[in-house]
């Protein structure tokens, strides 16, 4: 069974409470059994999570989940796209059709049809602009049935970013809550601030090259088979029993001619 | 074997009101003629009580009636309504005649099972053509013109048991007959008014006075003449014109006008169980130098739909974009007619955007066109770098499919691309950079891998391509990241075409 979330839906005062008998060191069980009105506090149970092709990630954090804001946010060959590019490819096999606003005109198709991207499920919305990712953003979200939505801001000056009102990200998770959409924010920086149920920060953690760099060699004889990734959870909301932070894993990503 | 007529009184002030629903309750005419030489031609209810006659000039009928409404008759709005006239008596019944521009036959054979009795059959028509915005008369009788002549004569619904046509036709006028006007006057001065006193003349003598066609009008009178139906053909189109008022400037007043034409062609689809993915407007234009008379504009969409209000969405949006060059005096609406789409659901599908809220998504987002910003990428089966094209979004369903299975192995590296790529200063020594610099990164080349020359189209003159490309990685106070780097043979120009995210 799925921990439960409880959230107060209306709170009578406090006095009333004590004239009912509620105790104050009750749990959430107590208080629901005792106090007879319907809809006082109400069990949202923890949202169902999308897995993101990457196992190290998944058992990390159990996947993405689905009507919930994610950042993922690194600096460059951090390994962002690459692990959004997977999280798509998983979610076109399963048949669901994803979209991918585009701040900064930088998704390259030919990589998404190499990491398995069914590029006939996959609207891309080229907005050239921040304003115009917001509010194809909004739209999008509120056209509804999609699967994935990716926000990619991660050519978007940190500076820039942070601009973005709070109140942009408060309604981007209204709005993706009553919905089974996974909404994803890739950035530099993290800006969503608590909006997000599970911020994930990736750092670069070396490459795969051939021959190893430390080995003198000729430049034509070289290869980048790969990077590595180290990935930490900074905030998450989808298992309250787990600790927060201070969890990470590390993952490797191959180039398509790496083999 | 009964027959049901519909009829349409005033119908050309009904052809206008129908589009112009806020003018049902007023008092409206509609002139002919070329001026100043107008004359009303039509005039409803309303109007006629306020002293309104046909024949009468325009300043007549204003003089008569002051809050007159006053409407130029166009014959294609005439013939949208009786196409939607006859739309209506299809979504009945496939055996349909147009008897007259105002009136249609349906023969009602073999459909008791599906409609009921002729009583029920006649007001689920009446309401059909209230739904296309008429205000009709029904009547059901056992013969075409008998059925005809009650819904003419009576008003609201009327059913005629088999055999009693004369009785309950007796009282009407003679001129629900629709003879010939000399026939008429002289029955008038032989005191003949009504369908019984003409049916019962002697027929010898109607047949030495009037000739064969008094003899055929006392049989229509008795209301006993049989006959078969002359089928109208099936339409090839639905359109709606509605000739304006005064010319129309703003997008909001022309939405209006949409809006109440969209309603009624997707009403008359619907009563044909019809939908379209093809809309066509037409706009004629006040006369200004320079500029068009008239525009069109296309929807077309992926698939059928029959919903009036997106449908207006997407020509709002449309005119948005692309707004009439002056103020518009003519509308023209016209769909393509198809079968609807069939869709089979499942509980274990996965979830998809409805068709018509992504037909408006894309309008909202600029993608309805080909090789727009908005849209799905399709790789292009040539060695040219990163190319593809732009296509039209329409995921495609496949219910049914399982899903594949993952294939194993790390995740690939993905390349984010500098569109257009970026221009680099490159500091080369040895034949290898050493030192990059650009808007986005600039850094110390600390690892590089190549070059690895590619070219293509070589034997095109404009489109031909040849570079050397790099990986390298650099080196700034953020630490290292990788890119992708080449240089272009041509101009010997250095560009940084992506990074590796």
């Amino acid at each position: 069974m799925q921990p439960a979330i409880l959230i107060p839906v209306s709170s009578p005062p406090e006095a009333e409470l004590l004239q009912r008998g509620v105790s104050p060191r009750w749990g959430a069980r107590e208080l629901a059994k005792h106090l007879a009105l319907p809809g006082l506090l109400r069990e949202r149970p923890a949202p169902e999570t999308v897995a993101t092709g990457i196992a190290e990630l998944d058992a990390l954090t159990g996947g993405v989940p689905r009507g919930a804001l994610t950042e993922i946010f690194g600096r460059p060959s951090s390994g962002r796209t690459s692990l959004l590019l997977s999280l798509m490819a998983a979610c076109t096999r399963r048949g669901e059709v994803c979209a991918w606003v585009d701040a900064s005109d930088a998704f390259d198709p030919h990589s998404a049809a190499a990491a398995g991207v069914e590029l006939e499920r996959l609207l891309w919305v080229r907005c050239r602009n921040l304003e115009r990712a917001l509010r194809a953003t909004d739209l999008l979200l509120g056209a509804g049935g999609f699967g994935l939505v990716v926000m990619d801001l991660g050519d978007i000056a940190p500076r820039q970013a942070r601009r973005i009102p709070l109140t942009s990200w408060f309604r981007f998770r209204r709005a993706v809550e009553p919905t089974p959409t996974v909404l994803v924010a890739l950035e530099q920086e993290p800006c969503a601030g608590s909006c997000a149920s599970l911020a994930l920060r990736l750092e670069p953690a070396g490459a795969h090259c051939f021959p190893a760099p430390q080995e003198c060699a000729p430049a034509h004889a070289c290869l980048l088979r790969g990077l590595r990734v180290r990935a930490e959870v900074v905030r998450s909301r989808l298992h309250p029993a787990r600790p927060p932070r201070s969890a990470a894993a590390a993952f490797a990503l191959r180039a398509a001619w790496a083999g | 074997m009964p027959f049901a007529a519909l009829h349409v009184p005033d119908f050309p002030v009904q052809a206008v009101v129908r589009l112009e629903p806020e003018l049902r309750q007023q008092a409206v005419a509609v002139l002919e003629g070329a001026p100043p030489l107008e004359v009303v031609a039509a005039a409803n209810a309303a109007a006629r009580a306020g002293g309104v006659e046909s024949g009468m000039s325009e300043l007549q009928a204003r003089a008569r009636c002051a809050a007159l409404i006053l409407r130029r008759r166009v014959a294609e709005q005439e013939e949208t309504a009786q196409a939607a006239l006859l739309d209506c008596a299809r979504g009945v019944s496939p055996r349909v005649e147009c008897a007259a521009p105002d009136t249609v036959v349906l023969d009602l054979a073999g459909l008791e099972r599906l409609l009921g009795p002729p009583q029920r059959t006649a007001q689920a028509l009446a309401g059909r053509a209230a739904r296309l915005g008429f205000e009709a008369r029904v009547a059901v009788a056992s013969n075409p013109d008998a059925a005809i002549y009650a819904a003419r004569g009576f008003p609201g619904v009327t059913v005629i048991a088999a055999g009693k046509e004369a009785e309950r036709l007796g009282g009407l006028p003679l001129d629900v007959l629709g003879a010939p006007q000399e026939i008429l006057e002289t029955l008038d001065r032989w005191g003949v008014h009504t369908f019984r006193a003409l049916a019962a003349l002697p027929p010898v003598a109607v047949a030495e006075r009037l000739g064969q066609e008094g003899v055929r009008l006392q049989k229509l009178a008795r209301g006993a003449e049989m006959r078969e139906l002359a089928l109208a053909d099936e339409p090839e189109h639905f359109a709606e014109v509605l000739e304006l008022e005064s010319p129309v400037a703003l997008l909001e007043p022309l939405a209006f006008v949409l809006h109440h034409m969209l309603e009624q062609i997707c009403a008359r689809l619907a009563a044909r169980a019809l939908a379209t993915n093809a809309l066509r407007l037409r706009l004629e234009m006040e006369a200004r130098a320079g500029a068009p008379s008239t525009c069109e504009r296309t929807l077309r969409l992926p698939v059928p739909l029959g919903e009036a209000r997106v449908f207006l969405k997407l020509l709002q949006l449309e005119l948005m974009a692309h707004p009439p060059p002056a103020p518009v005096v003519k509308v023209t609406l016209a769909a393509e007619p198809v079968k609807p789409r069939v869709e089979q659901h499942g509980l274990f599908l996965p979830q998809a955007p409805q068709p018509e809220k992504l037909e408006l998504l894309l309008a909202r987002l600029g993608g309805a066109r080909e090789d727009a910003a908005v849209g799905t990428p399709q790789v292009e089966d040539t060695h040219r770098p990163r190319a593809f094209r732009m296509t039209r979004f329409h995921p495609a369903a496949r219910p049914g499919a399982a899903a594949r299975k993952q294939s194993g192995g790390a995740a690939l590296m993905a390349l984010r691309l500098f569109r257009p790529p970026l221009a680099a200063t490159v500091e080369v020594h040895g034949g290898r950079p050493q030192r990059v610099s650009t808007s986005v990164a600039r850094g110390a080349v600390v690892w590089l891998a190549g070059p690895w020359r590619a070219s293509g189209e070589w034997w095109e003159e404009k489109n031909g391509w040849a570079r050397d490309e790099w990986d390298v990685a650099l080196e700034d106070t953020g630490g290292i990241a990788f890119f992708r780097l080449y240089r272009d043979l041509a101009s010997s120009r250095w560009f940084l075409e992506g990074s590796y995210d």
